[in-house]
C-alpha cells in the first residue's frame, strides 16, 4: 500500500470539522463520517487523493443487533442504518492499489445523504439497489426507481423486520383488469416518454 | 427514456431471447439500425440470495455462494469462506489454500471458455462454441470427481475445504488441460485471423480507461482497456504471492481486446494450477494396513463398540466431509469450534461427538465474533467482494456480494449509444455478464 | 434445340409440363434431404452426433426419418398469425418466396438432349432461350417474399429483417449481374443448356468448364450467390441469436416453407454454378466411350446431380465454418469489393478475349 493514510485522514479531519473514528488498519481501515458531509468528503477523495474507483455502496440494517447474543450494537443511539461507501485508490499504470478504504455513515432515519452519482457512475444503479433493498432514499433524488425488484413490490426486503417468508399482493396486467381476448392495442410496443 | 423524432422506434430486447444469456432486458431506442439509446432492466434472477444468508447458518451459505457466478463456482465458494475466515480470525492449513487456488482457477477457465465460446456461437460460429464446450466439459469432470458435482460444488467450508484430493486427481486435471490447450488451439484458428470475426469485434463496444473506473468496472474488461489491475496481484490472498503469473492486457477495450485477454488468462490459470500441483504440501499418508473401512467404523460406532476406534486409522475416501484423521488437519483448519473432527473422533470419543453436533445442529455451531470483514478475490468477471457482517450468533448478521457484472452492467449503455444492433450482440457477449451474479 | 424431327406443340408442352413436375419434386425432394445433410455434416464437423432419434419400427437409418418428423410436426401445429399484422399478406409471403425458388428450378438443364423414339427430348424442363436472366428475375422477385413475411409480422424484429433481407437481396443482385457478365460474354449465349453444351469443348484435353476459364468469377459468384440465397456467413436477416428474422412470426408449416425455400435457393444456387462453371451435365470422356444416347444422357443427368451435391456440400461447410457478417459490412463488401472486382474481371475478359482472337 503506497498510500500514507494519516495525511489523507488529516485532510478529512480538517473537512468535517471533528476527527473521525477510525478502525482497521491497512486495506481494511474504516472511517466513520456524518452523513451530511459524505458526499464532500467523497469529492476531496477522488480529487486530492487518488482514489478513482467506487468499489462498492452497500447498506446494513442494525436494528436488533446483538439481542440474542449481547454484542454491543455499533449505532449511535437513535441510528439503525449505516450506508458503507468503499473507494480504491487504483494506479491505472501499474494495476497496483494505492489504497483501500472503506466509510461508514450513519444515516437519520431513513434519509440519506446527496446521490454520490455525479462523482462516480456507477453509484445510480448502486444507490437504486439500496432504496430497493432497504428504503434508504437520497436527498437529491426523488423519483429514485427500484433496480432488482418489480416497480409493484411493496416493502423493502433486506432490512430486518420484513420477514423471509412474507407475501406480497398479486398484481394483474398494466391497464385494468385481465381481458378476455388480447387486441392489437396490447401488441403495439409503447414507446415511454 | 424519452421518445425521440418520429423515426426512431423502440425495440424490446426482452428477458426471453436467444443472445441474453441469463435473463435480461436491453430497451433500445433504434433510428433505422443505430442505437440512440439503451436502458437495461435487471433483476429477473433475483433470488435474494443476501435475505437468506441472514437466515441460515455460516456454513449452510456456501451452496447459496455456488449459485451466483455459477459458471466459476468455485471462486465464489472460496471468497465467501475467506470473508468469514478473516472475521473468525481463522488461518486454514497451506494444502488447503493451495487446493481452493487450484479449484478456483479451474473455474475461472471453465468461465472464460463459456464466455468466449457463447460470444462466438452469437456470431454465427456455432462450431467453435462446440468445440471450447468440449473442453469445458473434460474440465467438468475433473470438477466432479474433486467436489462431487460439477456446477454445484459447495466445495469450502468454513475454516478449510470440505475434502483432499484424490490421489490421480492431479493427472486427470493435466490430461484435461492438453484437450483445453488443443481445443483453445482449434478455436483461436478459427477465430483469431478470422477477417469476418475480426470485423465483428474490432472497433465495436470501446471501453475507454477513465470510463471503466468511473463505472468501477474490473477484471478481463478492464484489463482490456489497459489497466492491469487483478486482485491476486494488487492484494494477494491465498497463495498467489508465491505463483509466478502474468496479467494478460489489452490497448483499446473493444470487444477483440476482451476475446484476447480471456484466451491469455485461460493460459495463465492453467500455468498457475500447474505451478501448485509441483509447490502442494504432501497430503494424507495413509500406511495400508490397519486401516478399517469408513462403512465399518461407522457401523462398530454406531452400535456403540467404540472401544478401539480412536486409536484406529480410517479408511474413507478423501473426497468425502469429515475424513480420516490422517488427512483432516491437512484441509481443515484444527479449530475446535469451526471445523468437523476427524471420523475416528467423531465415532470413538465422546468428545469429538460432541464437538461433531455442536457444529452441525441448528441453533449452533461457528460464531464468530461480533464485527465486520471485507475480502475481496478475483472472479471471472473481476473483484468479487464479500462484506460480511457478524453480531455473535451462528448465522451472518449481514452478507454483501460486491457483483463485479454489476458494475460492468452499469456501464453497458455507454458502450451501445452509436452502435449498430448487430454489435449489441457482440458487446454483450464480451461482457459475460451472467445473471445469477447480477440480480444475486 | 437441336432436333431432327418437329413435333406438334402440345407434345413439346405436355413433355415440358412433366419435366417441371418432375423437377420441382426432385427440388423438393432434395431440400427435405439437404434438411438431413445439414444436421449430419454439421454434427461431424462439430464432433457431435447429430439427431438420430426418430425411428419406424426400431429402425433408425441414421435419423432420416427426422425428414419426416420435421415435416409431420410442421404440419400438425398451428396456424398461428399475430394479432397485430396483416393476415393476407402474412399468409401470401411464404407462397411467394417458395413458389419463385421452385420454379427457377425448371429453368435449370439437368442433361442433354435425349434421341428417343425417333425424336429428341430436351431434359431441360424449361428451355429458355434467355435462362439465365429469367433465374436472376425470379430470385428478384423472391424479394417480394421477404419484404412481406417482415412488414405483415407487426413486430419490430421481423420488420428489422425484411428491411435487411431486401437490402441484401437487392445489392447482392446487382453484383451477380456483374459477376456473370464475364462468363457470359465468353458463352456468347443466355441459353442455360447452350452455355452447358459450351464447356464441353476441350482445349488440349482439358474441358473447358467455366472454372478454368473464369476462376475468379466462379468465387465472386459463390459469395454473391450465397448472399443473395441468404446462405452462409450472410444469413443476417434469419440471424438467429439477434434478431431471430424476418420469419419471427411464423409458426408451422409456413415457416418450414421459409426453411424449404432456403433450402431451393441453394439448391438453385448450386445449379447455376454448375452450370456456369463447372459444364453442367458434361462427363469429361464421355462421348469418346460411344455410348447410346439415352445411357448417355442419363449419365449426364447423374453428373450434374453429382456436381449440384458437390457444390452443396462445400456451401454448408462454410456454413458451419464461418462467423456472420455484420449487416453494413455486408453491404460493404457486396458494392465495394465484389462489384468493382467483377467489373474489373469482364475488363480482363474483354481484352484477353480480343487478344486471343
Amino acid at each position: 500500500m503506497s498510500l500514507e493514510l494519516s495525511s489523507v485522514k488529516a485532510d478529512l479531519d480538517a473537512f468535517c470539522g471533528a476527527p473521525l473514528a477510525a478502525r482497521g488498519t491497512g486495506f481494511d481501515t474504516v472511517w466513520t463520517v456524518p452523513a451530511a458531509q459524505a458526499h464532500g468528503a467523497l469529492e476531496r477523495l477522488k480529487s486530492r487523493h487518488g482514489f478513482n474507483m467506487l468499489a462498492d455502496l452497500t447498506c446494513v440494517d442494525l436494528q436488533g443487533f446483538g439481542k440474542e447474543t449481547g454484542a454491543p450494537s455499533p449505532a449511535p443511539a437513535g441510528a439503525r442504518f449505516k450506508l458503507v461507501y468503499r473507494l480504491s485508490a487504483l494506479d491505472p499504470a501499474t494495476g497496483l492499489l494505492n489504497a483501500r478504504l472503506a466509510l461508514d455513515a450513519w444515516v437519520d432515519g431513513d434519509a440519506g445523504p446527496v446521490s454520490a452519482g455525479d462523482l462516480f457512475p456507477c453509484a445510480d444503479w448502486l444507490e437504486r439497489e439500496v432504496w430497493d433493498m432497504f428504503g434508504v432514499s437520497f436527498s437529491d433524488r426523488p423519483d429514485i426507481t427500484r433496480i432488482l425488484m418489480y416497480p409493484e413490490f411493496v416493502g423493502h426486503p433486506l432490512r430486518k423486520d420484513y420477514p423471509i417468508k412474507k407475501r406480497q399482493p398479486l398484481i394483474g396486467p398494466p391497464d385494468g383488469p385481465p381481458r378476455e381476448r388480447l387486441t392489437e392495442a396490447d401488441l403495439r410496443p409503447r414507446i415511454v416518454e | 427514456m424519452k421518445a425521440h423524432e418520429s423515426r426512431s422506434y423502440m425495440l424490446n430486447m426482452g428477458p426471453a431471447h436467444p443472445a441474453m444469456h441469463g435473463v435480461i432486458r436491453l430497451l433500445l431506442m433504434l433510428e433505422g439500425e443505430h442505437v440512440l439509446d439503451a436502458e437495461a432492466e435487471i433483476g429477473y434472477l433475483h433470488r435474494a440470495f443476501e435475505k437468506h444468508a441472514e437466515n441460515d447458518p455460516w456454513n449452510n451459505v456456501v451452496p447459496w455462494t455456488d449459485r451466483l457466478n455459477y459458471v466459476s463456482p468455485l471462486i465464489n465458494n472460496s471468497g465467501y469462506c475467506m470473508a468469514v475466515e478473516k472475521l473468525a480470525g481463522i488461518a486454514i492449513p497451506e494444502r488447503a489454500q493451495y487446493l481452493r487456488v487450484i479449484s478456483s482457477e479451474v473455474s475461472r477457465i471453465t468461465d472464460h471458455l463459456t464466455c468466449v465460446g457463447a460470444n462466438a456461437m452469437e456470431l454465427g460460429s456455432f462450431t467453435a462454441f462446440l468445440y471450447l464446450l468440449q473442453a469445458r466439459e473434460e474440465l467438468y469432470r475433473c470438477v466432479d470427481r474433486l467436489t462431487g458435482a460439477r456446477v454445484t460444488t459447495s466445495y469450502t467450508r468454513v475454516g478449510g475445504v470440505k475434502g483432499d484430493m484424490p490421489a490421480d486427481w492431479p493427472d486427470m486435471v493435466r490430461k484435461a488441460f492438453e484437450k483445453v490447450r488443443s481445443t483453445v488451439k482449434d478455436a483461436d484458428g478459427l477465430l483469431t485471423k478470422n477477417r469476418i470475426f475480426v470485423d465483428r469485434t474490432r472497433g465495436t463496444g470501446v471501453l475507454s480507461k477513465e470510463k471503466a473506473l468511473a463505472y468501477g468496472i474490473t477484471g478481463p474488461m478492464l484489463r482490456s482497456a489497459g489497466v492491469p489491475y487483478d486482485v491476486r496481484r494488487a492484494q494477494p490472498y491465498l497463495v498467489y504471492d508465491r505463483l509466478d503469473f502474468e496479467v494478460p492486457v489489452g490497448e483499446t477495450g473493444d470487444n477483440y481486446d476482451r476475446y484476447l485477454v480471456r484466451l491469455a488468462e485461460i493460459d495463465q490459470s492453467m500455468r498457475i494450477v500447474e505451478q501448485c500441483f509441483a509447490q502442494i504440501p504432501a497430503g494424507p499418508i495413509q500406511s495400508p494396513d490397519q486401516a478399517l473401512p469408513g462403512s465399518k467404523m461407522s457401523d462398530l460406532g454406531k452400535r456403540g463398540m467404540t472401544a478401539d476406534l480412536l486409536k484406529a486409522k480410517a479408511d474413507v475416501d478423501p473426497t468425502l466431509e469429515g475424513g480420516a484423521r490422517c488427512g483432516r488437519d491437512s484441509v481443515m483448519a484444527p479449530v475446535p469450534d469451526a471445523t468437523l473432527p476427524p471420523k475416528e473422533e467423531t465415532y470413538g470419543s465422546i468428545e469429538g461427538l460432541m464437538r461433531h453436533f455442536e457444529i452441525i445442529m441448528w441453533g449452533r455451531g461457528i460464531t464468530p465474533p461480533a464485527g465486520e470483514a471485507y475480502q475481496a478475490v478475483e472472479g471471472g468477471n473481476g473483484e468479487l467482494g464479500f462484506h460480511v457482517v457478524s453480531d455473535g450468533r451462528d448465522r451472518a448478521w449481514r452478507v454483501r456480494v460486491r457483483p463485479p457484472c454489476f458494475f460492468n452492467m452499469a456501464g453497458l449503455h455507454e458502450l451501445l449509444k452509436g452502435a449498430l444492433v448487430a454489435d449489441i450482440i457482440a458487446t454483450f457477449g464480451s461482457i459475460n455478464m451472467i445473471a445469477g451474479e447480477l440480480d444475486r | 434445340m437441336s432436333c431432327c424431327v418437329t413435333p406438334p406443340a402440345w407434345q413439346g408442352w405436355l413433355w415440358s409440363g412433366a419435366l417441371i413436375f418432375a423437377a420441382v419434386n426432385f427440388g423438393l425432394g432434395v431440400a427435405a434431404f439437404l434438411s438431413w445433410v445439414e444436421r449430419k455434416q454439421s454434427a461431424l464437423l462439430q464432433d457431435r452426433i447429430g439427431a438420430n432419434r426418430a425411428e419406424i419400427f426400431g429402425f433408425r437409418a441414421l435419423g432420416l426419418f427426422h425428414i419426416f418428423s420435421d415435416a409431420i410436426k410442421m404440419l400438425t401445429k398451428e396456424d398461428f398469425a399475430p394479432p397485430a399484422g396483416l393476415r393476407p399478406w402474412h399468409s401470401l409471403a411464404p407462397i411467394v418466396s417458395m413458389g419463385c425458388a421452385a420454379l427457377c428450378l425448371a429453368a435449370l438443364p439437368f442433361g442433354d438432349s435425349v434421341e428417343f423414339l425417333g425424336r429428341s427430348w430436351s431434359l431441360t424442363p424449361l428451355p429458355l432461350e434467355y435462362g439465365v436472366v429469367f433465374v436472376l428475375a425470379l430470385l428478384s422477385i423472391g424479394v417480394h417474399g421477404v419484404v412481406m413475411a417482415g412488414r405483415s409480422s407487426g413486430s419490430n424484429y421481423g420488420l428489422l429483417g425484411g428491411l435487411r433481407g431486401a437490402a441484401q437481396m437487392i445489392s447482392y443482385e446487382v453484383a451477380m449481374l456483374a459477376i456473370l457478365a464475364a462468363p457470359l460474354y465468353i458463352y456468347g449465349t443466355l441459353d442455360l443448356s447452350e452455355i452447358a453444351r459450351w464447356q464441353a469443348r476441350t482445349w488440349h484435353g482439358i474441358p473447358m468448364w467455366g472454372i478454368f476459364l473464369q476462376p475468379l468469377a466462379f468465387i465472386l459468384f459463390m459469395t454473391a450467390g450465397a448472399a443473395e440465397t441468404k446462405r452462409a456467413p450472410f444469413d443476417l436477416p434469419e440471424g438467429e441469436a439477434e434478431i431471430v428474422g424476418y420469419f419471427v412470426e411464423y409458426s408451422g408449416m409456413k415457416f418450414g416453407m421459409f426453411l424449404t425455400t432456403d433450402f431451393i435457393e441453394s439448391i438453385v444456387l448450386a445449379g447455376m454454378a454448375t452450370t456456369l462453371f463447372l459444364g453442367g451435365w458434361h462427363v469429361p470422356g464421355l462421348s469418346a466411350l460411344g455410348l447410346p444416347s439415352l445411357v448417355a444422357a442419363l449419365l449426364g443427368v447423374g453428373a450434374f446431380i453429382l456436381k449440384v451435391m458437390t457444390v452443396l456440400w462445400v456451401l454448408m461447410q462454410v456454413r458451419w465454418t464461418l462467423p456472420r457478417f455484420r449487416f453494413d459490412q455486408l453491404l460493404d463488401l457486396g458494392w465495394k469489393n465484389i462489384l468493382p472486382l467483377a467489373l474489373a474481371n469482364l475488363l480482363v475478359t474483354v481484352w484477353a478475349a480480343a487478344l486471343l482472337s
